[in-house]
């Protein structure tokens, strides 16, 4: 077992649905009290190892722990885990109040108790005094919360949500995020929250593993996988980002000197990466870190001459397409609102410079994509 | 489809058609009742006088009545067993990704390409050479073997229409394999299990070729009636009965399609 | 805490691996459980299809000699039926009356569907229903009934005799392989219907209005569209009557006379009166045997045609 915090560890578990690997070697400790998501496009094998938590499919190579018990061999029903559908699977048959109760069979609690924990359960999702209604009328919103009682009243240890907010519209999708948040503080329970939605991984999670094509590329804090992707997909996956073929020159005080195709010499902040001198690597440039003028600025630093070659005016702030001589793609910009856009007047051709400061060039090995 | 697009106006000549081809359907089935109430011996227009004296001549049958209740247990036994069988069936195809399965499928399908009658013959055969003797319960076999393809087929639409991730959260909520299905996967495709008795009730309830082979001294109800159809003076007694038969059919298949519309219909989300 | 209670009950231990390769293999393997679930339905069939037909196989080398059956492989059987000018002319003639009947039926079915699928916007279902009901009656009692339509005092002959049309009754109305054909295709026509009105329900209608769109009139789209899409039902449709209907003793033997007869009677008399199972047996293969190939040849045609076609 690897980090001594950890409590649910995912060790080179490996999946194959045919010929298909849909889960290849993936590590992944998950600590307790946690809200860790697991991120990623459609088909990257998030929900498949999220499947494999809760017990519905078999690992075929590899194990997963929970507490310290190896879980292979353990059916669905004995896990101490439970889980939110993406479909939510709400029983049709049942109500409100029988699908809540649902999973309290096997404890035997008394009619009055069983009330208790029912309702208990409803006003944690805010919905007290719904326990009789029946389950075809609920709204998608009201499915969801029915759906988080129903696997919080078993009182689990870990929490597995597989895309639960992917069916709601976007108002309400915001607000379920929050609750979903502080509920999870209040709890203290460790959440595994499938989406690849990465707006709400960011806001939701402590920690993020983003997948692609089956692998776990990374597992960091929202912040570290926003300024400090280890990997092109990883930081394209994650926001914008602009890349740059660099060559490496000297390396001295975790600072490395650039040769950048169109962009001319800078610097950049090696964090630990492993980077040699004339080595080709990939410098990445947030749209935000680039400062955006339309006339020439004083004084040194990173400056590059461009033009505009498409323009977006979005109110709080505006993105740009800016064509820089020497490179294949524009350079995207975010920049805050600036004197010049929004005004009606044309944008397009019009001479800016970019200016960015060292520390904000992030190096990457050339993914082989 | 919006209703009367432009490509898809009533067409009157269709309609006719449609309405002929209906007809063409329903005339012959619906001389059975006409011709029951005739006063007369021969079935023949124009129509004598109305008269009800066939369905008493055969509520009075005592052989009708024992063919009725053979025809009613085999009919009970097979549907029973078939749907026991296709439950299995239906479940395992609809639930496991199996490898594999379809020539495997195939066969247990396979009687829905065969012709009755070698069926028929190859289990007498095979009966005989093995000593067994033709009873009810012989064709009660024959009878589970032509419903079981039936029966797997209706279920499984039920399977497919309820979303597998039910049964998961079911057992993901504490519940093994066998509460999983009293809680979850019964209620749900009740309505299903219904449908595929009824539907095996009324297959084996009308057979006859396969009856004709396997059944032994106790005749069911068509073997009945096809032995009364060589004797003229017998078809106004054959006529009543159907016209009875005709009766509870309808009722029953109305009750069966009213049943599938009652069916706990989950809303779907689509998978990711 | 639940999961705490649920660890101690006996469930677990059950659950967990025995430690057996077989067990493990068992669980990680997702066609196993499958193929275990299917195992008593799959047994029960595959068992009372195989073995009488092996049973089948073996007596159709047999000899019938008296009331026994002796048991040494001789192809004579096989020869009879294949020499006998009797058994080809009824084979002719079944292939005839099942083909004529499957096709006539998904000719005069086709329309029906058609209109049902596209020109019923309300209660369509109370359509499909009343289209399929009379299939739900005894099969002995519709064929009966055109016993009773088409008799020589039946219902034809005497309506038009008491409206004075005809002085005599019309013979040829029954005992013929067209009443044979007619009969059938009355009775299997909710075959023909229901498939080609799914397959024609599944069609995209968008499908159609694209074609539209791209300069296809009315005409055009039926052939280019409607027909194509819709062929898979009208092949099921064809096997489903041609299988059963070639096999089918009932309806001749009822409706046919003389030269309605099919193959189905001889088989039906072999196991009967004429008592010569060997020889039954060995017809009923060869029935088999061609309506396999029939039905193979009419799929492997259709899916040339598709391919060429693409």
């Amino acid at each position: 077992m690897s980090s001594d915090d950890s409590f649910l560890n995912i060790e080179q578990v490996t999946k194959r649905f045919g010929a298909v690997v849909a889960v290849d070697r993936v590590n992944i400790a998950i600590r307790t009290g946690e809200f860790f998501s697991l991120l990623g496009p459609s088909g990257c094998g998030k929900t498949t190892l999220l499947r494999m938590l809760a017990g519905f499919e078999t690992p075929d190579e590899g194990e997963v722990y929970i507490d310290g018990v190896p879980m292979s061999g353990v059916s669905p029903h004995v896990r101490p885990t439970n889980m939110v559908f993406q479909s939510y699977a709400i029983f049709p048959h049942l109500n409100v109040e029988r699908n809540v109760a649902y999973g309290l069979r096997k404890e035997k609690l008394s009619k009055q108790e069983e009330a208790k924990r029912v309702d208990e359960a409803l006003e944690m999702v805010k919905l007290g005094g719904y326990g009789k209604r029946k389950s075809n009328e609920l709204s998608g919103g009201q499915r969801q919360r029915i759906a988080l009682a129903r696997a919080l009243i078993r009182r689990p240890k870990v929490l597995l949500l597989d895309e639960p907010l992917g069916a709601l519209d976007k108002k309400l999708r915001t607000d379920m995020q929050i609750e979903l948040r502080q509920l999870q503080q209040s709890l203290g329970i460790t959440f595994v929250f499938v989406t690849h939605d990465q707006e709400e991984a960011m806001t939701l999670s402590d920690r993020i593993a983003v997948m692609a094509q089956g692998k776990a590329l990374q597992v960091a804090s929202p912040k570290d996988i926003y300024n400090r992707p280890t990997s092109m997909t990883v930081a394209d996956f994650i926001g914008q980002m602009n890349f740059i073929e660099a060559s490496v020159g000297q390396v001295a005080d975790g600072v490395a000197a650039l040769e950048a195709k169109g962009l001319g010499r800078m610097k950049a902040h090696i964090n630990g990466t492993a980077v040699t001198t004339g080595a080709h690597m990939i410098a990445a440039l947030r749209p935000e870190k680039l400062s955006l003028t339309d006339s020439e600025p004083n004084g040194g630093g990173n400056v590059v001459k461009g033009r505009i070659e498409a323009a977006a005016y979005l109110g709080d702030r505006s993105h740009f397409h800016v064509r820089v001589d020497g490179l294949d793609q524009p350079l995207a910009v975010a920049a805050p609102d600036l004197p010049f856009v929004g005004d009606g007047a044309k944008q397009e051709g019009r001479p800016v410079w970019l200016t960015w400061a060292d520390d904000s060039v992030i190096l990457l090995d050339k993914d082989t994509r | 489809m919006s209703a009367g697009g432009y490509m898809h106006r009533p067409n009157r000549p269709l309609m006719v058609y449609a309405i002929g081809y209906l007809a063409f359907l329903y005339m012959p089935i619906l001389l059975l009742p006409l011709f029951s109430f005739n006063d007369a011996i021969y079935i023949a227009f124009p129509l004598k006088a109305f008269t009800t004296q066939w369905y008493q001549q055969m509520f009075a049958n005592d052989a009708m009545h024992a063919a009725l209740m053979n025809s009613v247990q085999v009919g009970v036994s097979a549907s029973v067993l078939a749907t026991i069988l296709g439950i299995f069936g239906a479940k395992a195809v609809t639930r496991f990704r199996i490898k594999g399965v379809k020539p495997v499928l195939g066969v247990v399908m396979l009687p829905l390409v065969i012709p009755p009658i070698i069926m028929g013959v190859a289990l007498l055969i095979l009966l005989s050479q093995m000593g067994i003797p033709l009873s009810l319960i012989t064709v009660t076999v024959g009878h589970v073997l032509i419903c079981v393809p039936f029966s797997i087929v209706t279920l499984m639409a039920s399977f497919e229409g309820f979303d597998k991730s039910m049964e998961e959260a079911a057992a993901d909520l504490g519940d093994n394999a066998w509460w999983i299905f009293w809680r979850v996967t019964f209620p749900m495709v009740f309505p299903g299990i219904l449908a595929s008795l009824l539907l095996c009730f009324t297959i084996s309830f009308d057979e006859f070729i396969m009856a004709f082979f396997l059944a032994g001294t106790d005749p069911t109800l068509p073997i009945f009636i096809y032995g009364q159809l060589r004797f003229p003076q017998k078809l106004p007694g054959v006529l009543a009965l159907g016209t009875c038969i005709v009766a509870v059919t309808f009722t029953v298949v109305f009750l069966a399609q009213w049943l599938r519309g009652r069916g706990p219909t989950a809303p779907k989300t689509e998978g990711n | 805490m639940v999961d705490a209670t649920s660890l101690s009950e006996p469930e677990l231990t059950e659950s967990r691996p025995r430690g057996g390769r077989l067990a493990t293999l068992f669980r990680r393997s997702e066609s196993l459980r499958g193929y275990a679930l299917l195992s008593p339905t799959l047994a029960v069939m595959a068992l009372a299809m195989c073995a009488p037909t092996a049973m089948m196989v073996a007596l159709s080398f047999w000899v019938q000699s008296g009331f026994d059956i002796t048991m040494t492989f001789t192809l004579d059987n096989y020869a009879k039926v294949f020499t006998n000018p009797i058994f080809e002319a009824l084979f002719l003639r079944t292939l005839m009356i099942s083909g004529t009947c499957a096709l006539a039926t998904v000719l005069i079915s086709y329309p029906m569907a058609y209109y049902v699928a596209f020109h019923v916007h309300r209660r369509k279902l109370a359509w499909v229903i009343m289209m399929t009901l009379p299939f739900w009656t005894s099969y002995l009692l519709r064929v009966f009934s055109w016993k009773v339509v088409l008799g020589y005092n039946g219902a034809i002959n005497s309506g038009l005799m008491s409206l004075g049309l005809i002085s005599e009754p019309l013979e040829f109305l029954l005992y013929s392989p067209e009443a044979v054909i007619i009969t059938l295709a009355h009775a299997w026509a909710a075959f023909a219907i229901l498939p080609i009105y799914v397959s024609l329900e599944k069609i995209d209608r968008s499908l159609l209005e694209a074609a539209a769109d791209l300069g296809d009139g009315a005409v055009a789209r039926f052939l280019r569209i409607t027909l194509p899409l819709s062929m898979p039902g009208v092949i099921a449709a064809l096997l489903l009557i041609f299988i059963p209907t070639f096999g089918d003793f009932v309806t001749p033997a009822l409706v046919g006379g003389p030269d309605g007869m099919m193959l189905a009677n001889i088989v039906q008399k072999m196991f009967g009166k004429l008592n010569d199972w060997p020889l039954g047996s060995a017809l009923a293969i060869s029935m088999m045997i061609i309506v396999s190939i029939m039905c193979g040849g009419l799929i492997w045609v259709t899916r040339q045609i598709k391919e060429r076609a693409i």
